[in-house]
């Protein structure tokens, strides 16, 4: 057993517990922790596989973006506690039950499936072809322009770079118009509803306005 | 980049600067101008439209430059679907123009996320490579979640958006899987690298897992059974033009993606998929045409028939010959132009907030507007695959394909399910021509008339003379058919 089986073994074990945590805390806070423990986790699960550079992103993207706005949302809406009932109750048999015949497949399928390069060979993999222009001195005394390739290898995210700036720039583009679309979709969604400014003025709008609040803060902190 | 890409990608160029610019109109004070957001949308289209055509002309079929190597290819069925896309967003465009003036939502970002959808659909169709297929799938899904819910404040708007959002992120999720399954198996995300990797491949299971879960996926996105479930919800909730978006435009981009991904990178994989598809696809047409039967509400009763619909296009992408090929093509635009026919006559209906909703609400249609009774009756029969019209076609080519594929028995399943669906579509059919109808008015407006007739040209033309659609979907699919391997008229 080495180094990296037993650190993939300890963390392994906790990302699985602290995930299972995620979905078991009544209090949504101790929710966004653990989740925050998972993240961290598995981010050193990448680093085992050699993946630097997606851990780096997981840490900074994961564990400090999308927690944040985790945290941000859970305060801004002031849950302590989830309501007691069990409303979800009848349906954890089934759930567990497709859980473990999923994991089961995935165990005996994917483990045992023949990939399509196991070996890689990490340093073409990480290695980019940059070639420069030499001058070389022929024997007979003229001067000519050579041009010699060298091979060299880079650091992770310079590879992932590449990939993505290179070869993948369209879709990395289409992505950005996805984010934009997600955020347009946010603002239609989030925003008051579009009424004429003297009916937003008036005292029964504004009544009515901060009953459904009420309500819906009342909701959530039930 | 170099500019070849640029005019490679100038139709997808084009139409999301285009939506991103509606976006900027209520800035300048043109919030409330309804007329002028329809008009915009309508011009971007037609623009879109004219460069798609242009684009058809001047570029290769797969462009050679790094950025874009293997990711995007310009072949006929990609420039088919697009024009099928682009008529079908400016139908809705012009079915949603009264809807929007009723309500006070703002029209600019709903114009402006359906043309951010179908970029997306465009990018797709055109996509050689799963994850610019993804990628696009996902730009279309994301714009019709919030579309389903742009009725923020009526519930079951927002149920609908909620319950699609919620089952449509666990099945990309599942697509994605499925993906990097593939990926690890072939070592390329690039649909003929996956083709060629699978020649040799003799029998994997991590493949056949990635296989069965992408397939999944867009079983989810076309609605399949036993995926369906979110589609009657989601149909009854979303805005009716949202909803004819959804089970038209939607739709034939899943069709479309499937047909490429399974004919071009599958191909040597068939007998492991296809018998698990045509289980699918049987169950989608049972299942969606026996429960379409009880449903009151048409717009349910349209939700399920497009679950039966989906198993029929399914049958073409089984047979995996070149006459299931063309089939998909052409199923694909009958289905549409049908589909937003009806829609447009649901939406003349409209008196009141749910109107044209119910059965009843055709009732003696057939005194109030009798042309568009008679259209409606068209579209139905079109639909139902009943010879006058285009519907004939297009069943015609697929089951025919499903025969010559050695489906015998799904051909014959599928030839008496579609005698079951002409059972509740004649149901319509009886309520507007037999039945003493309330004498309530109907809302025929001009866009409406505009949809409807043109649709119905469509579909009566293309039924009476079908010969340039096969010829146009013959050529359209040669380039798919070649790569494919696909000898025509040979069976298994």
């Amino acid at each position: 057993m080495n180094a990296a089986f037993l650190v993939f073994f300890v963390v392994g074990t906790i990302a699985v517990a602290s995930s299972i945590l995620v979905v078991a805390m009544r209090n949504p806070v101790h929710s966004a922790l653990f989740l925050l423990l998972t993240f961290l986790c598995v981010a050193i699960l990448f680093v085992v596989k050699d993946a630097e550079f997606v851990a780096a992103v997981q840490v900074l993207v994961y564990a400090g973006g999308i927690m944040v706005l985790f945290l941000f949302v859970v305060m801004l809406i002031n849950v302590r506690h989830l309501p007691d009932d069990r409303t979800l109750s009848r349906f954890w048999k089934g759930g567990v039950g497709v859980g473990l015949a999923i994991f089961l497949l995935l165990a005996t399928v994917v483990r045992t499936g023949t990939y399509h390069d196991q070996n890689p060979n990490k340093k073409l993999l990480r290695s980019t072809a940059s070639h420069r222009v030499r001058k070389v001195t022929n024997p007979d005394g003229s001067v000519t322009r050579k041009r010699v390739v060298r091979h060299r290898t880079v650091g992770n995210s310079e590879a992932v770079g590449m990939a993505l700036y290179q070869d993948y720039l369209v879709p990395f583009e289409v992505a950005s118009l996805f984010l934009l679309v997600a955020m347009i979709g946010a603002i239609v969604i989030g925003k008051r509803e579009l009424s004429a400014p003297e009916e937003e003025t008036s005292p029964d709008f504004i009544l009515k306005r901060m009953e459904t609040e009420k309500d819906v803060k009342e909701a959530m902190s039930a | 980049m170099t500019w070849n890409d640029v005019v490679f990608l100038l139709p997808e160029i084009i139409i999301s600067i285009g939506a991103s610019l509606l976006l900027l109109a209520p800035v300048v004070g043109w919030r409330q101008r309804e007329t002028s957001a329809k008009w915009s949308m309508l011009i971007l289209l037609g623009i879109t439209a004219l460069t798609v055509i242009g684009c058809s002309y001047w570029v290769q079929e797969i462009p050679q430059s790094r950025s874009l190597a293997g990711m995007f290819a310009l072949d006929g069925f990609a420039i088919f679907f697009k024009l099928i896309f682009i008529t079908a967003i400016a139908m809705i465009t012009l079915l949603s123009d009264d809807f929007l003036r009723e309500s006070r939502y703002s029209v600019w970002e709903y114009y402006s996320l359906l043309g951010f959808a179908l970029c997306g659909m465009m990018f797709m169709v055109s996509g050689m490579s799963l994850i610019s297929i993804y990628i696009g799938l996902e730009l279309m899904s994301l714009s019709s979640y919030i579309l389903a819910g742009f009725f923020k404040n009526e519930e079951k708007s927002t149920e609908a958006a909620m319950k699609y959002f919620v089952l449509g992120a666990v099945s990309s999720g599942i697509l994605l899987y499925g993906i990097s399954l593939i990926y690890g198996v072939c070592g390329s995300l690039n649909l003929l690298d996956i083709g060629r990797a699978l020649s040799t491949i003799i029998t994997n299971d991590a493949l056949m897992f990635g296989v069965m879960l992408l397939g999944a996926g867009l079983c989810f996105k076309m609605a399949a059974v036993p995926f369906h479930v979110w589609t009657p919800d989601v149909y009854e909730g979303a805005p009716t033009p949202i909803t004819a978006f959804l089970s038209t435009a939607s739709k034939a981009a899943a069709f479309s993606i499937f047909a490429r991904i399974f004919y071009l990178a599958l191909h040597d994989f068939q007998l492991d998929w296809s018998n698990v598809l045509a289980t699918i696809s049987a169950l989608s047409m049972v299942l969606g045409n026996l429960a379409a039967i009880t449903q009151d509400n048409v717009k349910r009763m349209l939700a399920y028939s497009s679950i039966a619909h989906a198993g029929y296009a399914l049958l073409g992408i089984i047979s995996l010959n070149s006459l299931g090929l063309r089939g998909v093509l052409i199923y694909s635009l009958v289905y549409v132009f049908a589909n937003l026919g009806i829609w447009a006559t649901v939406l003349m209906l409209r008196r009141h907030e749910y109107g044209g909703e119910r059965v009843d609400d055709f009732e003696g249609l057939s005194r109030r507007a009798p042309f568009w009774a008679f259209a409606m009756v068209i579209f139905l029969l079109s639909l139902g695959g009943i010879p006058p019209t285009a519907g004939f076609i297009g069943k015609y080519f697929l089951f025919a394909a499903a025969i010559q594929a050695g489906f015998g028995w799904l051909a014959i399943l599928a030839v008496l399910m579609s005698a079951v669906s002409m059972f509740y579509y004649l149901r319509l059919v009886v309520a507007m021509y037999l039945r003493e109808g309330r004498e309530a008015d109907v809302a025929i407006t001009r866009p409406l008339q505009i949809v409807a007739a043109t649709c119905l040209i469509i579909t009566l033309l293309l039924g009476i003379y079908p010969t340039p659609l096969i010829n146009q979907a013959t050529e359209s699919s040669r380039w798919i058919g070649a790569r494919a391997a696909i000898i025509p008229h040979a069976g298994r």
